[in-house]
């Protein structure tokens, strides 16, 4: 075990050391806050349309979807930097060296989380300039619970591609998926003011559940959160043996 | 090239058009569906990604050496950029026409009929080449593919502060509204977008067509002027 952790706490400094000597550590906030700014600035009447319960205004229910987009897309980030490591040559390295291997996906995951700290961050005080209003207080940390989640979930399902890929090219593999569930969700209005294919896709689609009870602790009301938490929980199991299948056959790749 | 530059515009469409039915029930709003006025999004961005693409070809043929060697030969600059923005246009017009075909099968209404339609895709086609020749300046300012990809956003970024989601007199943010009154691309999209929503209306195809030109005019000057810096380098 303790090979285990002192592999994971290498590979995350490093990423961790590497993430903060590169600004560009910080591109995977440009997308959410992009998309912050012009669906809260150029939709806000949305929040008008007859049925749209939700107290604390667009600009908030706007900011949860743009949260949970800046941490999925660390974890995506996370996985383009897997397949480079393994483009440099330095991932084959690290799999010579490392005792315990499963310690280099934990490590992994453990930077990407500080970098969806960041990114969570910079994406939460930009919806605070832009005049959020939070109305949760103590259930806020559900918000930060959900979004960990989400991001390691994401963080695991990009290793496993980039591991099993191990190459750059599949950055599409990673990204698209990641963004359809996100896209697939209630962005732009609740759940119950969503109708035809989209209003059936999104009444499946886990991020759903999680964009819902995310805003209902940015309201200090929260609905769901057990189950969103539960969900979180089975994707992040789920995508764990996900991420450990890339694993073993980049191990047999040699 | 055309599959992705088809394939991505028509998801977007589908997901907006889908998932903002609602504000359709915003008085005021112009349209009887969303659908019907979200349709000019996958146009614009089609043409978006065409420039995008064809600007990364020409920066790879800066890149790989081909437009140092082609100024060797008696072949005018002006023919390859011609060449590059003719295959712009034609790309405009396939997607056009298929935009148009799955647009009238998920139920899209183009009130202006028929003829409004050989305008639109004329339009869109002007959209292609202005957007073409914008991809052009950065290809050949920067020589370097990655830069043209990485101009992406910026193009991205202009699309989407206009009116494209809502109709400028339903943004109720100051500086949005303003932003969009500004951005040349919120006229381009209300001229084909009048097409679909409301049938003849003068002011915004006049409007439409002098942006269009405007930005074709800027783009080809501009596009000119870098190939001559490029070639004199080269």
């Amino acid at each position: 075990m303790r090979d285990f952790f002192s592999v994971a706490y290498a590979v995350a400094w490093r990423q961790v050391h590497r993430f903060f000597t590169n600004l560009a550590f910080l591109t995977p906030a440009f997308f959410p806050i992009f998309f912050f700014v012009a669906f809260a600035g150029g939709l806000s009447r949305v929040g008008e349309v007859p049925g749209f319960d939700f107290s604390a205004g667009y600009i908030t229910f706007q900011y949860v979807w743009a949260l949970l987009q800046a941490v999925a897309m660390s974890g995506a980030f996370t996985g383009f930097s897997i397949a480079g490591d393994f483009e440099s040559g330095f991932a084959r390295r690290l799999l010579l060296a490392a005792s315990d291997r499963r310690g280099i996906i934990l490590g992994y995951v453990a930077a990407s989380l500080v970098r969806a700290t960041v990114t969570g961050t910079v994406v939460t005080v930009i919806a605070l300039l832009a005049g959020m209003r939070v109305s949760g207080g103590v259930d806020l940390f559900g918000l930060v619970g959900l979004a960990l989640l989400v991001n390691v979930a994401a963080t695991l399902f990009g290793a496993g591609v980039a591991m099993l890929s191990r190459t750059q090219q599949a950055g599409p593999l990673i990204r698209t998926p990641i963004f359809l569930v996100l896209f697939l969700a209630p962005v732009f209005v609740p759940q119950g003011l969503l109708a035809g294919w989209i209003s059936a896709i999104s009444a499946v689609n886990p991020m759903t559940f999680i964009l819902e009870a995310g805003r209902g602790f940015v309201l200090g009301e929260p609905t769901g959160a057990t189950f969103a938490f539960g969900i979180g929980a089975a994707l992040v199991l789920l995508l764990i043996p996900w991420a450990l299948f890339g694993l073993r056959s980049a191990e047999k790749s040699g | 090239m055309v599959v992705s530059s088809l394939l991505f515009p028509m998801m977007f469409f589908a997901i907006i058009g889908g998932g903002l039915e609602a504000a359709s029930s915003l008085p005021g709003f112009p349209a009887d569906s969303y659908l019907d006025f979200a349709f000019t999004f996958p146009l614009i961005q089609a043409s978006l990604f065409g420039a995008v693409t064809a600007g990364a070809d020409l920066a790879r043929d800066v890149e790989t050496g081909f437009l140092a060697r082609l100024s060797l030969t008696p072949m005018r600059p002006v023919a390859l950029l011609g060449g590059m923005l003719s295959g712009v246009v034609a790309l405009g017009f396939i997607q056009g026409l298929v935009f148009l075909a799955v647009g009238v099968v998920v139920g899209v209404d183009v009130k202006s009929g028929f003829p409004g339609m050989v305008v639109l895709v004329l339009l869109m086609m002007l959209v292609a080449l202005g957007f073409g020749g914008l991809g052009a300046i950065v290809a050949f300012r920067t020589g370097s593919g990655e830069a043209v990809e990485g101009s992406f956003p910026l193009f991205f970024v202009a699309i989407f502060f206009s009116s494209i989601n809502l109709p400028r007199d339903l943004i109720e943010s100051d500086w949005f509204r303003a932003v969009a009154t500004v951005n040349p691309i919120s006229y381009l999209i209300e001229g084909i977008r009048s097409l679909v929503i409301t049938g003849w209306d003068a002011q915004a195809l006049i409007l439409g067509f002098v942006c269009a030109l405007g930005i074709v005019a800027l783009a080809l000057a501009g596009a000119a002027f870098s190939l001559k810096t490029r070639m004199v380098r080269t």
